[in-house]
């Protein structure tokens, strides 16, 4: 799960990382508030919250562009924040619809006099977690360790022992640091680590950490995402869920237990399993067609769940045919079976469907199938059904 | 022959008295599988259908059970710890089922299952578990789509592995052992721990090896193949259609930074020497191409 900015840097203070002075905005009101808190001859950063990078250089869909901009004080910050707020910012990361800005986060402009960046991930290779730093910050990370790989340093931290000191010594020594900022250096790094472990952190990015003209260290951004399957353990990071940024069928979905994402293509799928889900996409594609859809029932389906997968994919107006592949293990056919035909009356149906029962009490589903009335056609084997629906959707078309 | 589990394999479920626990461990024993006792801390003196044993620890019940091989169900907050539970009893293996397991436990769990010294070997977590069709089944797949045989079939996902291991049997051929690994990026077992016990097993005479997108676990094993597999392999990996940066139901399927593509898992495939099925359609007719039956 990704949080804002303005909400990472909330946790960050917490934990001791410095940060400028900042506060987020919703409303004309908020942002009055938020405003009158700096002096009249502070410089302000004004930026536009949205989980993309490239806010910087992107344009709102009406022509305003930055999502990022700087004001000379707290009037001008007030003009630019009116301009973005309810506005859509398009990034290279948004696609071309772009993110609605919801909120606003005024900081203070700090002077910059060296970018570094940093950040911890958890490397699954080596199932423990890696440090990155490199004295080459504010830029695409991945273009640096392309052309000068020799300014990326990477330590592997044992996730028994934890981030050490010395660790964290040779991270600052290694980005050229001395004095009071290598000191600030190491207390930051040591700080991030305990930050990252204790909220289950799959990834915190400082990009860039600065060096400010006045001699300190301080995140000038901050990009945290969470390990979704620990948030039961952590409700006061669950509550800083912003499923404005999430596909709203997606959301929905979840509620129901159900895995859903939203695709290009006009093949809708139900299946249960991620992998037996995957392979219904690729086969559906081998055929010729594009699916609409990846959608995982789970393991252990109810007839409800089925009644709204059924419903949620069928949302899509994308949608010109279904196809449901259920390998009944301890999900039994009759219960998807049962399921797909309450389904299919209670949404009136007006697409082809196309229905591939396998496993445990096949003969039954099938029976149910075939005794509904629904029109639909009932496929033995996986490669017949996926040919059975491009086919109906192609002379549909 | 088979490899980690037969008909000499004496279980405990750890989780038996909640609901899938003990929907699972019944099905288990219908099957056959010696299960000898459930661990349930504060359940400690119950039996589970009147028969098999509940204790508190899983010491406890080793001690008086002879039990060697876990089947795990603990809600997924408190499975690492019920995995370490068991690693410290000294069994030889651990199926952990449980899906939702936090990554940063299972690193946990990783470090000491490296630690040296230790005897167990985990599968999973996120896993149908494993079975030797005939003998024993350990886990949550549908007993009767099995046929004992001779191909061993390992795999990240549970239906997908149901797929396979239906083609096979439709055509009459039947399964050494299936290893399901489990779809999360930091598990117990991987492919190419799964490879080598199938090589080194004689009841094992050809392997269907199921993969999916993220990581490079896929190659890794094909690289190993390459060098030290002399037994007929089939292959299929699952997400040529799905998209980057996006994660596929499993914590473990996703694109990133350029890694983990079905593209470069097929490529690494074919350069070992491994028929891949275009389709998932095609697993069994893809080793029967490579391999025939006795």
């Amino acid at each position: 799960m990704n949080i804002h900015e303005y909400q990472a840097k909330q946790i960050f203070a917490e934990y001791g990382i410095p940060v400028a002075r900042g506060y987020p905005a919703r409303s004309a009101g908020e942002i009055e508030s938020a405003t009158a808190s700096f002096a009249e001859d502070q410089k302000i950063v004004v930026k536009s919250q949205i989980h993309a990078g490239g806010r910087g250089k992107g344009t709102f869909t009406d022509g305003f562009q930055g999502g990022v901009q700087i004001a000379s004080g707290p009037a001008e910050a007030r003009a630019i924040a009116g301009k973005m707020l309810g506005n859509t910012l398009v990034t290279h990361q948004t696609g071309p619809e772009g993110r609605e800005v919801r909120t606003v986060f005024f900081t203070e402009a700090t002077g910059i006099d060296h970018e570094y960046y940093l950040a911890i991930l958890l490397d699954r290779k080596t199932a423990q977690s890696v440090v990155i730093a490199s004295t080459e910050g504010g830029v695409d990370i991945e273009e640096v360790a392309e052309s000068t790989p020799e300014r990326i340093i990477r330590l592997q931290v044992p996730p028994t022992l934890g981030l050490r000191p010395h660790q964290a010594r040779r991270i600052a020594f290694g980005l050229g640091l001395e004095g009071d900022l290598f000191k600030e250096m190491t207390k930051l790094l040591m700080n991030l680590y305990r930050m990252y472990w204790e909220t289950n952190a799959m990834m915190v990015e400082i990009n860039p950490l600065v060096r400010t003209a006045d001699g300190h260290i301080e995140a000038l951004d901050a990009k945290v995402s969470f390990d979704e399957n620990a948030l039961g353990a952590h409700p006061e990071i669950e509550a800083l869920r912003d499923t404005n940024e999430e596909d709203p069928k997606e959301t929905e979905a979840a509620e129901y237990d159900l895995n859903y994402i939203a695709m290009d293509g006009n093949i809708a799928c139900m299946v249960n399993g991620a992998g037996l889900a995957m392979a219904t996409m690729d086969i559906i594609k081998y055929y010729g067609g594009e699916p609409a859809n990846f959608l995982d029932v789970g393991g252990g389906a109810t007839e409800e769940q089925v009644t709204n997968a059924f419903r949620i994919i069928t949302q899509d107006p994308n949608v010109r045919g279904i196809l449901v592949n259920i390998f009944g293990g301890i999900m039994q056919c009759d219960v998807i079976a049962r399921g797909i035909v309450n389904a299919a009356r209670t949404i009136e149906l007006t697409v082809p469907l196309v229905v591939r029962l396998e496993g445990t009490n096949v003969e039954e589903g099938r029976r149910i199938l075939a005794e509904s009335g629904l029109e639909l056609h009932a496929a033995e084997g996986l490669a017949p059904a996926a040919e059975a629906i491009v086919a109906r959707v192609a002379s549909a078309a | 022959m088979s490899v980690l589990v037969d008909q000499d394999t004496r279980v405990l479920v750890q989780g038996i008295t909640g609901k899938a626990g003990g929907f699972h461990a019944g099905q288990c024993m219908d099957y056959g599988t010696q299960v000898v006792a459930g661990v349930t801390p504060g359940k400690g003196g119950q039996k589970f259908r009147d028969e098999v044993p509940v204790y508190n620890t899983v010491a406890e019940a080793v001690a008086t059970t002879g039990a060697n091989v876990s089947l795990l169900f603990v809600p997924p907050l408190a499975a690492a710890d019920s995995i370490l539970e068991a690693i410290d009893a000294e069994l030889d293996l651990v199926v952990c089922i449980t899906e939702g397991i936090p990554v940063r436990d299972m690193a946990e769990v990783k470090a000491r299952l490296q630690m040296p010294g230790t005897r167990t070997r985990l599968i999973g977590p996120n896993c149908p578990g494993i079975i030797t069709p005939g003998a024993c089944k350990i886990g949550i797949m549908p007993g009767y789509i099995h046929q004992p045989g001779k191909v061993g079939v390992v795999s990240r996902s549970g239906t997908l592995t149901y797929e396979a291991v239906w083609q096979l049997t439709q055509k009459g051929v039947g399964q050494s052992t299936c290893i399901g690994i489990g779809g999360d990026p930091i598990n117990g077992t991987s492919h190419t721990d799964a490879l080598r016990m199938f090589e080194e097993d004689p009841g094992t005479e050809a392997v269907i090896m199921i993969g999916e997108i993220g990581g490079t676990a896929e190659e890794e094993a094909a690289a190993w193949a390459r060098d030290h597999m002399s037994k007929p392999m089939a292959a299929f990996i699952a997400g040529t259609t799905a998209p980057p940066g996006r994660r596929m139901g499993h914590a473990g399927a996703i694109i990133s930074g350029g890694e983990g593509t079905a593209e470069s898992k097929i490529a690494a495939l074919r350069e070992a020497g491994i028929e891949v099925a275009p389709t998932p359609a095609e697993m069994a007719e893809a080793l029967l191409k490579v391999y025939s039956p006795g």
